[in-house]
């Protein structure tokens, strides 16, 4: 469903992603792991255009663009098809919840009041946020803001969500709330590229892990064998320290 | 106080009142509104980085903060004439105040929508808007409120601004009060009633600025 090809992105004098490659098909929740920095989160950014790459291709849909040239109207078509899920939510902070997942509806994709809010609704009741359609974000806890973030995300019908790091913002009691809403999704089939830092998430829900470092792709792998017996050193090194921590 | 000057400080109440209110709150209304479309224009196209346009707001901001009101109002009604426009003291008075207000204002405007978080556009991208939707629907509308206090306190300013529309023969209070000072010699008690009635203006407009600001924030605070 998407096949991303080499791409490159530099800040100034530093290489964030030197040639990083994924595919994902319909159906795969692919995990994103590495440490802090490695470029997990400028990739994500770069594949919905949030930053331009310097380089690289992807298909999308059967259709090739260049990540660095593509078009304005190319971007906002790719991105009709997509949705984002941001660590900080980004929720419109002068709407209210109902609003903030109808936006999209009515005035992105011109679908009709009645009809955005009937499926805005649905997409609330899907995260347990049904009952909370006229309070405004500010009157929200930061794991009630994330899942009205994934309900915002879901009501666009996208092919594919992209994640974050979801609950990296979280107080920790909260998480587990939208980690739940996440792995309904999974279950439902819902096609989802996460960076994450969840490690439960990304052995137990996702069926691929993507391990980066250093703006590279250091292991691909499906994830019970990325956990179980990963091929790199650098990778075991990683499973080790995070196993360490946890005892 | 002798009962001359009481009975001057009663007769002129009413007719520099009346000139508040059909003259100075009016020309202060009007001033605003157009410093206020001139201001978001001029704030939009520096946030929106547009070329060529953002240097013309620069310097328009420039040029205004940096000359007094009065030079400006002399030059569009005393100086454009002599280059054969020729505009009536009110629509000159109402044209400069909206000029020299919309650059100021157009600042804390700028301010106010660089305060909006970047998410909220990354935001309104990813849910497909485009880049003006985005502007009228989720940032403008959040940087106003932002930027209301230093709005309010702008209209505020232009009410006693208007006053120096008496330069220029609009017969707003001011001039009401020096005519009627110029038949009975009471500058004392006369500049300290139309001072009183300038305090009522404002007092009235600081508490609207609070139920604003209440109101505001009611409907779901930014923060």
């Amino acid at each position: 469903m998407i096949d991303i090809r080499n791409v490159t992105k530099s800040f100034d004098d530093f290489g964030a992603l030197k040639g990083v490659s994924l595919q994902v098909e319909k159906g795969d929740v692919v995990a994103i792991l590495g440490p802090s920095g490695s470029g997990k989160t400028t990739l994500l950014r770069c594949i919905n255009f949030l930053e331009i790459a310097d380089g690289g291709t992807m298909v999308f849909d059967g259709e090739t663009f260049d990540m660095h040239s593509i078009s304005k109207k190319d971007i906002s078509r790719i991105r009709r098809k997509t949705a984002f899920v941001f660590q900080n939510y980004n929720l419109f902070l002068n709407k209210t919840v109902l609003q903030n997942v109808t936006e999209g509806l009515i005035i992105a994709r011109k679908v009709n009041k009645e009809e955005a809010e009937k499926k805005a609704v649905a997409a609330l009741e899907k995260v347990g946020m049904a009952d909370r359609l006229d309070s405004f974000p500010s009157q929200l806890s930061g794991g009630q803001q994330q899942r009205v973030a994934i309900a915002r995300a879901l009501a666009t019908d996208p092919e594919i969500i992209y994640f974050d790091e979801p609950t990296s913002a979280l107080d920790p009691e909260l998480i587990g709330e939208v980690l739940s809403v996440m792995r309904d999704l999974a279950n439902e089939g819902m096609t989802m590229l996460v960076v994450t830092h969840e490690m439960n998430f990304a052995r137990n829900v996702s069926n691929k892990v993507i391990f980066m470092e250093n703006g590279q792709v250091i292991e691909t792998s499906d994830s019970k064998s990325f956990f179980e017996n990963p091929k790199e050193e650098r990778t075991k090194l990683f499973i080790q320290t995070i196993q360490s921590g946890r005892e | 106080m002798d009962e001359r000057v009481l009975q001057i400080l009663i007769d002129s109440f009413m007719k520099i009142l009346m000139a508040g209110i059909r003259v100075t709150i009016p020309l202060a209304v009007l001033s605003f509104l157009f410093a206020l479309i001139i201001s978001i224009l001029v704030a939009v196209i520096q946030y929106a980085n547009i070329r060529g346009l953002k240097q013309l707001c620069r310097f328009y901001i420039w040029i205004i903060r940096g000359t007094p009101l009065l030079v400006q109002l002399y030059l569009v009604f005393y100086g454009l004439p002599s280059v054969g426009i020729v505009l009536p003291a009110f629509p000159a008075a109402v044209l400069c105040f909206a000029i020299n207000e919309g650059a100021y204002m157009a600042e804390s405007m700028r301010a106010a929508l660089e305060a909006v978080p970047k998410g909220q556009l990354e935001a309104g991208y990813c849910v497909g808007m485009s880049y003006w939707q985005i502007m009228r629907r989720i940032i403008l509308p959040q940087a106003f409120r932002t930027a209301f206090p230093s709005l309010s306190n702008s209209f505020i300013a232009m009410i006693k601004s208007t006053s120096m529309a008496s330069t220029i023969t609009v017969s707003e209070m001011i001039r009401q009060t020096q005519i009627i000072n110029g038949r009975v010699y009471q500058s004392l008690a006369l500049y300290l009633e139309v001072g009183f009635i300038y305090l009522m203006f404002c007092t009235v407009l600081t508490w609207l600025q609070s139920y604003g600001e209440k109101k505001l924030n009611a409907y779901g605070g930014a923060k």
